[in-house]
């Protein structure tokens, strides 16, 4: 069943077709990566479908309902969560408050002027459940910025899945840690999101990590959608492998 | 028909005045992106040691003697700035722009009481050169030749600073760092020594504004405070960083100012303040403003 | 606005009153040991601490610098100058309620347009508009009494709606006794009440505004909404702290909507450290002690100040708590190092 998908999607920043007429569809409940070289327009689409850019053309539709014009604030409510290529967090919050913050902002308590956050169970209970699904039960009382970098790419995807969202993006949860914590991460994200059966879409350019964990491949080059399917295929496609790699698969 | 005249030609020449002024603070916000809160103290500074140097330390002295002690003031502000700027300024520069509006609020109060203690409470002025310069008749009334002095120093200086900026090599490094200056130190500029130097000719700008403005009108304590105000607005108004909007700001306010003191006396004050409150909501860069 | 780690307060409300029962009873006896001169000053730092309070709820907690909330003491001071020079009205409680009605509804209005910027746009967006009222105050001299001000004199004043009144009593000192303890009172409900907002959903929203805008906008928080909220409530606090000086200060003039008052309000936050809920308390009363014996001690009292803050913005940016909390961090951490090696 599709949840997402976009119909002729254009986005133009001056000459360049950064988003050129994408068909991009998502399916509920799997895990889809969202591959490609630098400036195929990954970043752009995630951009346009969290309200992040809006299209020159196209439209976006979630759940057949067309969302291509509204706000940040209603893709936010109708169930889209994003998490940032460089990490995005409350850095002088603790942990906790950052995940916590989350949850108060989807139950819509941040209006709360006269009741104590720190006095909420339910909320603290759910940010406690979700800070261990993200093995981050013992830095709670860590400020976000004094975390090391691997915790930090998990916190940031732990904030974002905390408002529970039909449909979350993650833009390179994985760069800049080292390959052992890459895996880790990339684990502990699978098993949270199939557990929870959250559809996700990880924008990564790992292909080991991209083949290990993913349901489904969409390759983006120069805009359009180069190729789009199960790993097994996307693994003998020809053109992802020259754009990608730089060269011919052998055969 | 002579009042406006005369008007007009008060117009200008405040606005001269608040051109240098402004021109410098804008200097100094564009390229070392500060607002220096200090800058209406410095004009004063300016202002107080050049009727020092005509009034009380060359008194009675011939008149050419007393014009070459004129930029007095514009010097003494402009080594002052040599100094402030390397000591209490660039330690901050890593830090958020907030602090750097304490400190340069703190200078402000230590400048006032700098220049209470140098030159006491009690006006200081410079008219020898106002008296010896005489008037020119403007149709019945008189006019002070020394206002169209400063008339033309105003424009003089507009000239210069507009070649200085962008017809220099040092305007070209100004310009690079003022616009990104990480990509500036990267081309091999001496970010460092292009901050210290916009710095000192921002200062040099303020004293120069006070230098010329005291034959006209006796340094009080307190003037400087009035005038960071004003200069706020213009710069405001023609947008922070910009030499054309100083330009522009300034006579704008001045002429505001003046018709405003001449007409409704008891808002132009206000009035001033909600126009740049306006161009603040509709065009918060000012009118030639950049976004910093 | 980015600083290194600094923990945030975490003490529930039953620690928060251990904590603070020593300090409400310190104030409580103050007055007998300190005598006149002093609980009159004392009162003035509590009443410029409920200032530095609410102008911290934008700074510390939202990370907006204003340059403009003297414009807000003065509302609240101005407000209740008129009601004692047109209405004639003699009740605190009433200069507090018309007060802090006036003061809401002019940060509301300068809040609004004021929160489409931020950083240095805001800042010179708030003096501009603090500047329009000084203005207002300065020039409409037949209103507002010009620079002659206008007296509020405490002999016609009642407090606690008419049950305490200064007509019969002794004169003066009773007055600053009995406004001592209302202050107090105001006091303690204001730090009750800011400590609330600021540890509620709301405040770790601001909080997460001042980290991260974008951040916080993709969590589905209304950035400009909340931003406008806080300035009102930092405004109508800081309005409050207005109305409750003119009393005692027994005159107003335009002074306190020119803008270096409202440098001496981010002068007294910083002091005190803006990034801890109590630092902008401690500022505010030991500003104003400092400026009561520099303005005793020397013509150059502004010089002494300025030299103070330069001193305070390069060596301690956490203000004196700030520093205060480091220095019993190091401590603490020594004291377990030395155990450690111990056993």
């Amino acid at each position: 069943m599709t949840l997402l998908r976009t119909v002729n999607l254009k986005k133009y920043f001056g000459e360049t077709h950064a988003v050129d007429d994408v068909n991009f569809t998502v399916t509920k409940g799997e895990l889809l990566s969202l591959v490609g070289s630098n400036g195929a327009g990954k970043t752009t689409l995630v951009n346009l479908i969290s309200a992040y850019l809006h299209p020159d053309e196209g439209q976006i539709l979630l759940d057949e309902e067309d969302i291509t014009h509204s706000s940040v604030n209603d893709r936010i409510q109708a169930g889209i969560a994003r998490s940032f290529q460089l990490v995005n967090l409350f850095d002088d919050l603790t942990a906790f408050d950052n995940v916590a913050l989350a949850i108060f902002a989807r139950e819509g308590k941040t209006g709360n002027l006269m009741s104590i956050a720190d006095h909420d169970e339910e909320v603290r209970r759910e940010a406690d459940e979700v800070m261990g699904q993200f093995g981050l039960e013992n830095k709670g009382g860590l400020t976000a910025g004094g975390l090391a970098q691997g915790e930090r790419k998990l916190l940031d995807v732990a904030v974002a899945y905390a408002l529970r969202p039909k449909l979350l993006f993650l833009d390179e949860p994985t760069s800049g840690v080292s390959t052992r914590d890459k895996l880790q991460i990339m684990d502990t994200i699978s098993s949270v999101v199939r557990a929870e059966n959250v559809t996700a879409v990880i924008i990564e350019h790992d292909m080991d990590v991209v083949f290990k964990y993913s349901d489904r491949i969409v390759a983006m080059h120069e805009g359009k959608i180069l190729a789009d399917g199960p790993p097994d295929e996307i693994r003998n496609n020809q053109d992802v492998a020259t754009t990608l790699l730089g060269a011919a698969l052998p055969s | 028909m002579e009042i406006f005249i005369i008007q007009f030609l008060n117009s200008v020449f405040y606005a001269s005045i608040l051109f240098l002024i402004a021109a410098g603070l804008s200097l100094i916000y564009g390229v070392m992106q500060i607002i220096n809160l200090a800058h209406g103290s410095l004009y004063a500074l300016g202002a107080y040691v050049t009727a020092w140097a005509v009034g009380t330390l060359a008194a009675g002295g011939h008149v050419v003697l007393l014009f070459l002690l004129l930029p007095a003031g514009a010097v003494a502000v402009a080594a002052v700035g040599m100094v402030i700027e390397p000591t209490l300024l660039r330690p901050l520069y890593k830090r958020p722009e907030e602090y750097q509006l304490l400190v340069t609020f703190a200078l402000l109060l230590i400048l006032e009481d700098v220049m209470r203690f140098l030159f006491g409470g009690v006006p200081l002025s410079a008219d020898a050169i106002m008296d010896a310069t005489g008037s020119i008749p403007v149709m019945t009334l008189k006019y002070p030749v020394y206002n169209l002095m400063v008339i033309g120093i105003g424009i003089l200086a507009a000239l210069f600073l507009w070649a200085f900026i962008y017809r220099t090599r040092f305007g070209i490094m100004l310009r690079a760092t003022s616009q990104d200056r990480r990509m500036a130190s990267a081309l091999g500029i001496n970010v460092k020594r292009v901050y210290m130097q916009a710095f000192t000719i921002g200062c040099f700008m303020a004293g120069l504004g006070g230098a010329i403005v005291v034959p006209s009108q006796a340094a009080v304590l307190g003037m400087g405070i009035d005038a960071l105000i004003l200069a706020f607005v213009v710069v405001v108004i023609g947008g922070l960083g910009s030499l054309e909007g100083a330009l522009i700001g300034a006579l704008l306010v001045s002429f505001v100012r003046t018709a405003g003191i001449q007409f409704f006396p008891e808002i132009e004050l206000a009035v001033l303040y909600l126009i740049a409150a306006v161009v603040l909501l509709i065009r918060p860069t000012g009118m030639f403003g950049k976004v910093s | 606005m980015k600083f290194g780690f600094i923990p945030t307060d975490k003490l529930s409300p039953w620690r928060l009153a251990a904590h603070g029962a020593p300090i409400v009873v310190v104030l409580l006896l103050f007055p007998q040991f300190g005598g006149l001169y002093q609980t009159q000053l004392l009162t003035y730092g509590l009443i410029f601490a409920i200032a530095a309070l609410g102008f911290n709820l934008l700074l510390g907690y939202t990370g907006l610098l204003s340059f403009g909330h003297s414009a807000y003491f003065a509302l609240g001071a101005y407000t209740a100058a008129f009601m004692v020079k047109y209405l004639g009205v003699g009740s605190m409680e009433l200069y507090i309620l018309g007060g802090l009605l006036i003061t809401a509804v002019i940060s509301a209005a300068f809040g609004y347009v004021c929160v489409r910027h931020t950083r240095i746009f805001f800042a010179v967006l708030t003096l501009a508009l603090s500047q329009v009222l000084w203005t207002l105050a300065y020039k409409f001299f037949w209103v507002t009494g010009g620079t002659d001000g206008i007296r509020v004199p405490f002999s016609k004043m009642t407090l606690l709606g008419g049950v305490v009144d200064f007509t019969s009593r002794g004169g003066y000192q009773s007055f600053v006794f009995s406004y001592y303890y209302y202050v107090v009172g105001l006091f303690l409900v204001c730090v009750s009440l800011m400590w609330v907002i600021v540890h509620s959903p709301f405040g770790k929203a601001l909080q997460a505004i001042r980290d991260n805008e974008t951040r916080a906008q993709f969590l589905g928080i209304r950035v400009r909404h909340y931003r406008w909220i806080a300035f009102l409530v930092s405004g109508t606090f800081t309005g409050l702290a207005g109305i409750l000086w003119v009393p005692l200060n027994g005159l107003v003039t335009p002074d306190i909507a020119w803008w270096p008052f409202s440098g001496e309000i981010i002068f007294m936050t910083v002091l005190g450290g803006f990034r801890n809920f109590t630092g902008p308390i401690i500022g505010a009363v030991v500003f104003n002690y400092l400026k009561t014996y520099a303005i005793a001690s020397t013509v150059f009292w502004q010089a002494a100040l300025g030299i103070i803050l330069l001193v305070l913005v390069l060596a301690l940016p956490a203000g004196i708590v700030g520093a205060c909390s480091r220095l019993t961090a190091k401590l603490r951490q020594k004291k377990e190092d030395e155990e450690d090696m111990a056993t």
